[in-house]
């Protein structure tokens, strides 16, 4: 332990410095709330209390209790063990869809930031299109192309946030551009893609990481809106969304059942919003 | 502290979507006499009645459209456009005397020239197909007088009558599938798709005219705000809950109960590869429970069969092959190694998503074919999709559906599944079945042609042509301020003998 603080102490790094600053207590919230969801999901990937799709007509909507914590649906199935793989499920795909988003905007953004001109002007145009279309609806127009299914949503999603990163990129590499340590770096004679990459990518860490967050955010909820309408995920997978949707006919009888989803919904979402506000104010100062 | 605002806001929004979907459509109607029906698909595939396919077209056409005799709801044929009707000796002529001073919505009198015409367009649709299979056998269709129409047939039909209500539309319109008109009590005034389709009562009607002023029909496509759009009264009625729906809507609903006279199954597509095989099907049908999808969807409510036929049909209905399998999940492991499939396969169901009940048996049978190594992938789909993709391309593995009887006969049942029928959908081919099928048409003798209809059903069940599960249960939610529903042994709402309750 102490030999890691050690290493640490040597290396000269800007988030190290984060690190060692007073956090916010916003900061610390966000790190609580996301660490219990990731280890309500982990755990949920291991073991569930049941098997999330047994059926068993004896606990059909059967209500809260020690045996079912969060109750049953209308197939009898555990409401808890299908919210545990539910948002597995969810954050999977939110995962895979910021994963897509972020590794074509980075490329996008940065060559459109850093060679400017033409190719920026090509790019960002065709960014500026695609942004035009709420991303929402840019997804449903990709789900009818490929078809519904989780790995289809993952694709579709991803493409409608590519938009948003490649953005962010841009306009962080555009200030750099004008640095002095990337005007010597040019001088010696470095590689673009190396200077784009080596160089630019982790000084810009900081800012990709909050709004790296916001979009994982935004895509546990197109994820769960897309689900909802009935187009992302199938049944019997369980996820966030398409349980809402199943707990919609039971809000009078079992409300308890939406509430669940949505709690949970609720608490993944601010968990990851308090981390990227923590984040982005700590190094405000 | 933007992006968390905008961040809080867009979790309102989402909770608010789920709270307001409750509030959304017209309610405190002062007009009392308009009732909004709750259908779960629109009238996609045509307006005109010789055409239309799908049942859930057909249900609403009904109360547009009548033909010469109409069923009613204890399942006896009625005269109608037609006031009499006789049958020569050899049961090869029949001769209707029409009723007088029946109008058209469109306010023209029915003449005997619009009988032969619909009759004789359902016999030949222009292009060599006839609309209606059972006018094959018809040799001419005359009209001695005005107020006569004699038709005179190839062959005997002990069930021709049945086919006499199809529906009789005026010669001189030629757009029936965007203008309908029709006899009915109730006439057409508009459709919006994928949102209703109004109409009003026919004040000129021939018979007892209906009680409500205006009928909506108000397609909801997605079965999960059924109980929503019911309790915030954008509907007054939707006639499929499920038994989960009508426990969620208290006592502002009367809930009607009878059954839905459909034939619902997993209907298999017999071109898919594995299917070929009679024992993959068997141990299908081995591996299911019945009663349990029974308990599941519909509290155990439902009946269950066993072939393509329903108990309405009781002079059809065999209710021994019932057990033709029971559930036996050995045996079924046992059926699918010997046609190799020792660990099983995967297959997909593809389900309309606006049918909650077919989407929850869907999932109850994907868990039960767990059981013996088989995974069922489902797939939703939306209700034009099912109807192209699947009834017209048949382009799917399997499906679970339920399948009604267009008239009140065996033959509306059985037809389908004859190898050349048109509505083969599940392109089930079977030598022995078409042969059975062929000796009930040619039999002339009521108890003869029950025995040729019962040998079909059997080599149906046998051959595990499909797998059948129950006859849905019809649980119709009512709003309190309407009463007067009836069921029909087809697959119909009349809206016309329904009224009012006086508060």
């Amino acid at each position: 332990m102490k030999q890691f603080f050690k290493q640490n102490h040597k290396t000269d790094n800007s988030i190290r410095q984060m690190l060692r600053k007073r956090k916010s207590p916003m900061l610390i919230t966000g790190i609580v709330m996301t660490s219990i969801v990731l280890l309500f999901v982990l755990i949920g990937l291991i073991v569930t209390p049941y098997d999330s799709e047994a059926m068993d007509a004896t606990s059909k909507l059967a209500g809260v209790s020690w045996k079912h914590l969060m109750g049953c649906d209308n197939f009898g199935r555990d409401i808890l063990s299908r919210v545990m793989k539910g948002s597995a499920t969810t954050l999977f795909i939110a995962m895979g869809t910021v994963l897509i988003g972020i590794a074509f905007g980075i490329v996008i953004g940065a060559i459109a930031g850093y060679f400017g001109g033409l190719a920026d002007e090509v790019l960002m145009r065709m960014n500026d299109a695609a942004l035009a279309f709420p991303s929402i609806l840019l997804a449903l127009v990709l789900i009818s192309l490929f078809g519904t299914g989780r790995y289809n949503i993952i694709l579709a999603l991803g493409i409608a946030f590519v938009p948003s990163f490649a953005r962010i990129v841009r306009s962080e590499f555009i200030k750099q551009r004008e640095m002095d340590y990337i005007r010597q770096a040019e001088l010696i004679g470095v590689h673009p893609f190396r200077i784009m990459f080596v160089h630019m990518l982790p000084n810009s860490a900081r800012v990709l990481v909050s709004s790296l967050l916001i979009g994982f955010n935004n895509a546990v909820l197109a994820e769960a809106g897309l689900s909802f309408l009935g187009i992302g995920v199938q049944p019997p997978d369980a996820s966030l969304g398409r349980m809402l949707s199943e707990a919609q006919a039971y809000l009078f009888s079992r409300p308890g059942y939406a509430l669940c989803v949505g709690g949970t919904l609720i608490f993944i979402v601010l968990g990851f919003s308090f981390l990227g506000e923590g984040i982005s104010e700590d190094a405000k100062g | 502290m933007k992006k968390k605002s905008s961040k809080i806001i867009l979790l309102m929004l989402l909770s608010m979507t789920i709270a307001l979907t409750g509030c959304s459509g017209d309610k405190a109607e002062e007009n009392s006499s308009t009732i909004t029906v709750g259908i779960p698909q629109d009238i996609e595939d045509s307006l005109d009645p010789h055409k239309a396919v799908a049942a859930g077209t057909k249900e609403v056409l009904f109360n547009v459209y009548e033909g010469l005799v109409k069923p009613d709801s204890v399942g006896n044929l009625n005269p109608a456009i037609a006031s009499e009707y006789s049958v020569s000796e050899d049961g090869k002529t029949y001769t209707f005397k029409l009723r007088e001073g029946v109008k058209f919505h469109d306010g023209t009198l029915l003449g005997a020239d619009d009988v032969k015409y619909s009759i004789e367009r359902c016999m030949d649709d222009g292009s060599g197909t006839a609309l209606v299979e059972a006018y094959t056998n018809i040799e001419s269709v005359t009209v001695p007088d005005k107020t006569t129409v004699v038709i005179q047939l190839k062959e005997e039909d002990t069930e021709f009558l049945a086919y006499m209500t199809t529906a009789i539309i005026p010669a001189s319109n030629k757009t029936p599938d965007t203008v309908p008109i029709g006899t009915g009590p109730y006439r057409y005034i508009s459709r919006s798709p994928q949102e209703n389709i109004v109409m009003e009562r026919f004040d000129e009607y021939w018979g007892e005219a209906a009680q409500i002023q205006n009928v909506v029909f108000k397609v909801i496509a997605n079965a999960d705000t059924i109980t929503m759009n019911l309790k915030g009264g954008a509907v007054d009625m939707y006639p499929r809950v499920t038994s989960a729906q009508a426990a969620e809507l208290g006592d502002e609903f009367t809930i009607e109960e009878g059954t839905m006279n459909l034939v619902q199954a997993l209907y298999l597509n017999h071109n898919t590869e594995v299917f070929q095989d009679v024992r993959v099907r068997q141990a299908l049908c081995y591996a299911i429970d019945p009663q349990e999808i029974m308990q599941f969807v519909s509290d155990g409510k439902g009946v269950e069969i066993g072939s393509s036929m329903f108990p309405t049909f009781e002079k059809y209905f065999m209710k021994e092959l019932n057990d033709v399998y029971n559930q036996d999940l050995e045996k079924a492991k046992e059926l699918l190694a010997e046609a190799g499939y020792p660990d099983g396969f995967s297959f997909t169901i593809t389900v309309p998503s606006n049918y909650q009940q077919h989407v929850d048996t869907a999932q109850i049978l994907a868990e039960e074919f767990k059981q013996i190594g088989v995974t069922a992938q489902i797939e939703l789909i939306e209700w034009d999709s099912w109807l192209s993709d699947v009834y017209t391309d048949r382009n799917y593995e399997s499906t679970v559906i339920g399948v009604d009887a267009t008239s009140l006969t065996a033959r509306a049942l059985l037809e389908r599944f004859t190898s050349d029928a048109s509505g083969n959908f599940v392109l089930y081919r079977n030598a022995d079945y078409d042969k059975a099928f062929e000796n009930a048409m040619n039999a002339t003798d009521e108890s003869e042609k029950i025995k040729y209809y019962k040998e079909c059903e059997t080599i149906l069940a046998n051959d595990a042509a499909n797998v059948y599960i129950q006859d849905l249960p019809q649980l119709v939610a009512v709003n309190k301020k309407f009463a007067g529903y009836e069921f029909y042994p087809v697959y119909v709402q009349d809206i016309s003998k329904m009224y009012l309750v006086e508060k």
